[in-house]
């Protein structure tokens, strides 16, 4: 059974690519593989801008990104007329901007003094997924209108769930829509009138329950937040929205990253499903850290006997075909969970990179990278 | 007693937690271990059916002692919440069809953080009928390292927003269970820089929000093939032939190289994993040692790698 090989060179090439989105669980390198993608385009000739929402801190500075001011910064060194830029999200200063984007400076004032907003867009965990696509439309905005970037690679936030990142604008759609928000609005619009007044009796219950839960302060607080965004929730809808259809554009592709582990393939295997049920383009599946196999002509089985022949009279080559016969056998376990995840999904196609010695941080060491996702 | 376990996505903070709690549950203890993250984690790792949000019996330990697990739905938690607090159970029917629930589970993650931690010092603090605790222990799979500061000090930002008021009771009383000595927050980490550098981070911020850190557990440590593994670079590519011919393995040069490759790529991996190591015991905290397994985790695993955490004395 072959499994597709994943073209990585002639994604990041063809010119009607203008969105990568690299998804996945936490832990599997996704942040070292937009990186890479991203450099890798570079160098290829076209116009990047990366979008990392959480390096580490060696990989930041390898980039250039030693400060968080959302802003995208120019990283030196690539090769050849492309251009790499790099920024990592302020999901706080990035809330901020959209608020002031969308009201009169006054208005916008007493959105960001509200203390319910204040801990809503910096403190609550969540946020961070709105803005990561909200940063997203406005860079790609940006990209049509002055042509600074050809190609923007998105890393997405370590969330719970890779399905947290599609599911955000949606969320964001049904709470805007829902009548909770009309009914937390309606003290601020109509003036004078009370909640149950407004509303009926059946809803004297629910404004009830609010305010013995919430505590009548807090109540306040919300009611002036939501009264204070009231007018720009057209745009923040229409914005999400937008976004959302941006990632169903042919123009976007999604990369999978996984680690050969039982649970970063099944969220990967999840998210493909997810992808194909909302008509989202995968371009394919980076299986990271991969067990490198060398010399598979010498199996575990005889390694493992020979180095017990020789543990006795010579432990140090014994040691070496120990080690070799752990090698292949961690490689086996990971090609079986691979397999298992292309006999689910064939038509996903797959490259590899090889679990390397150390850590990447620096240039040089995103371009190996980029090279191993480059040969399939 | 409440232990949390948390550590960088990929470093098997779940397979720790359990098999913390089994340990826990030696010598017949009741404990229990919830998750919170909705990725019916301890029904994968237990090969049970997906677990309703009611508390189930999951294994036995060694002495009689019960493992008992809870998969946390927000949604449900916030229902028994409004019941528990409010006696309002009935209100939840009025606040879905309104969107409230949508709104406190997803829109509002924090909220959401809200409810699972409350949830969490909830079974702390449980006694029956008699005024004995049904678990004697309660182990939380938590969010990762990036997200644990956050997640747990969740209660201290309603305290900004709600000044007075039965919500600001609650996240007084749960923010003081888990700032107290009842508590104890262990990371998860691996010997590679990344989760270490992630540990060390998350160890400061835990430190500043006076939220108590327990111990690191280093997870899928693999013991190094000699006693000074650097002894693996003096053989010579003669003398591995001279071996592999002794034992019947005709020596290629593809078998030679690639063989003093991997002892190559060995060597490296021993030395970054002593710098890891080093800055591991910078963090002055217990540090206790679990090795890799080759055949995957599965419930026999799981006791072993307990039994483990038992001799190090964690449990």
């Amino acid at each position: 059974m072959g499994r597709l090989p994943l073209d990585t060179d002639a994604l990041l090439r063809d010119p009607a690519t203008r969105i990568i989105v690299c998804c996945g669980s936490g832990g599997v390198g996704k942040t070292t593989t937009a990186a890479a993608l991203g450099l890798r385009a570079a160098d290829m000739g076209r116009r990047v801008c990366v979008l990392t929402i959480d390096p580490a801190r060696r990989l930041a500075q390898a980039m250039g990104l030693n400060e968080l001011d959302n802003t995208p910064r120019p990283v030196v060194g690539v090769q050849g007329d492309g251009a790499l830029s790099a920024m990592m999200l302020d999901m706080k200063r990035t809330f901020d901007e959209v608020v002031e984007s969308h009201s009169d400076p006054e208005r916008a004032q007493a959105i960001l003094d509200n203390p319910f907003y204040q801990a809503l867009s910096s403190s609550f965990a969540g946020t961070q997924e709105y803005m990561a696509m909200e940063k997203l439309g406005q860079l790609r905005a940006e990209a049509d209108r002055s042509e600074t970037w050809d190609l923007i690679v998105v890393d997405t936030p370590p969330s719970r769930s890779a399905l947290d990142f599609l599911d955000a604008p949606d969320r964001l759609g049904t709470f805007l829509d829902g009548r909770f928000i009309k009914i937390l609005t309606a003290p601020a619009r109509g003036a004078g009138r009370g909640l149950g007044k407004l509303l009926g009796a059946g809803l004297g219950l629910f404004s009830g329950v609010l305010t013995k839960i919430l505590g009548a302060q807090l109540l306040g607080d919300l009611a002036a937040f939501v009264g204070a965004v009231d007018t720009m929730f057209g745009g923040f809808r229409e914005r999400a929205e937008a976004t959302y259809a941006l990632l169903q554009d042919p123009g976007t592709s999604f990369v999978v990253v996984a680690a050969p582990e039982r649970d970063a393939l099944r969220e990967a295997s999840f998210f493909v499903d997810r992808l194909e049920t909302d008509g989202m383009p995968l371009a394919g599946l980076v299986l990271n850290r991969v067990q490198e196999v060398r010399a598979p002509e010498l199996t575990a089985e005889e390694a493992s006997t020979a180095a017990h022949r020789l543990s006795g009279q010579d432990p140090r080559v014994a040691a070496l075909l120990q080690l070799h016969a752990d090698r292949l056998r961690n490689a086996e376990r990971q090609g079986r969970l691979a397999r298992r995840f292309t006999a689910a999904h064939p038509e996903v196609p797959v490259t590899e990179i090889y679990a390397l010695a150390e850590d990447v941080h620096d240039l040089a060491g995103l371009r190996r990278v980029g090279d191993l996702l480059a040969s399939p | 007693m409440l232990h949390v376990v948390s550590g960088k996505g990929g470093t098997g903070k779940t397979t720790v937690a359990a098999a913390l709690a089994l340990a826990l549950a030696r010598d017949g203890r009741d404990v229990m271990l919830m998750e919170v993250e909705g990725r019916q984690g301890l029904a994968q790792l237990f090969d049970t059916p997906p677990l309703p949000y009611e508390e189930r019996r999951l294994a036995s330990a060694p002495g009689g002692g019960e493992l008992w697990g809870l998969a946390v739905d927000p949604e449900e938690a916030l229902l028994e919440y409004l019941e528990l607090f409010y006696n309002l159970r009935r209100a939840g029917g009025v606040l879905r069809r309104m969107g409230a629930v949508e709104f406190v589970t997803t829109i509002a993650p924090g909220l959401r953080d809200v409810l699972l931690t409350g949830k969490a010092v909830e079974l702390v603090r449980r006694r029956d009928k008699k005024h004995a605790r049904p678990y004697d222990t309660i182990v939380l799979d938590a969010p990762p390292t990036g997200r644990i500061t956050r997640f747990l000090n969740v209660n201290t930002e309603i305290a900004g927003v709600a000044k007075v008021g039965p919500i600001r009771n609650q996240a007084d009383g749960v923010m003081a269970i888990l700032r107290s000595d009842k508590t104890a927050v262990h990371l998860t980490t691996l010997l590679e820089e990344m989760p270490v550098q992630e540990t060390a981070d998350g160890v400061a911020e835990l430190e500043d929000a006076a939220l108590p850190v327990g111990g690191i557990v280093v997870n899928m440590t693999r013991p190094p093939l000699l006693e000074s593994p650097g002894e693996l670079t003096s053989i010579t590519g003669a003398e591995l032939e001279r071996s592999l011919d002794q034992v019947g393995i005709a020596p290629t040069p593809g078998i030679v190289s690639a063989l003093l490759a991997e002892s190559g790529d060995h060597v490296a991996r021993i030395a970054l994993e002593k710098t890891e190591r080093a800055r591991i015991a910078e963090l002055g905290r217990p540090v206790y040692d679990l090795p890799f397994l080759a055949g995957g985790i599965d419930l026999a695993a799981l006791y072993e790698l307990a039994d483990m955490l038992h001799e190090q004395g964690m449990a």
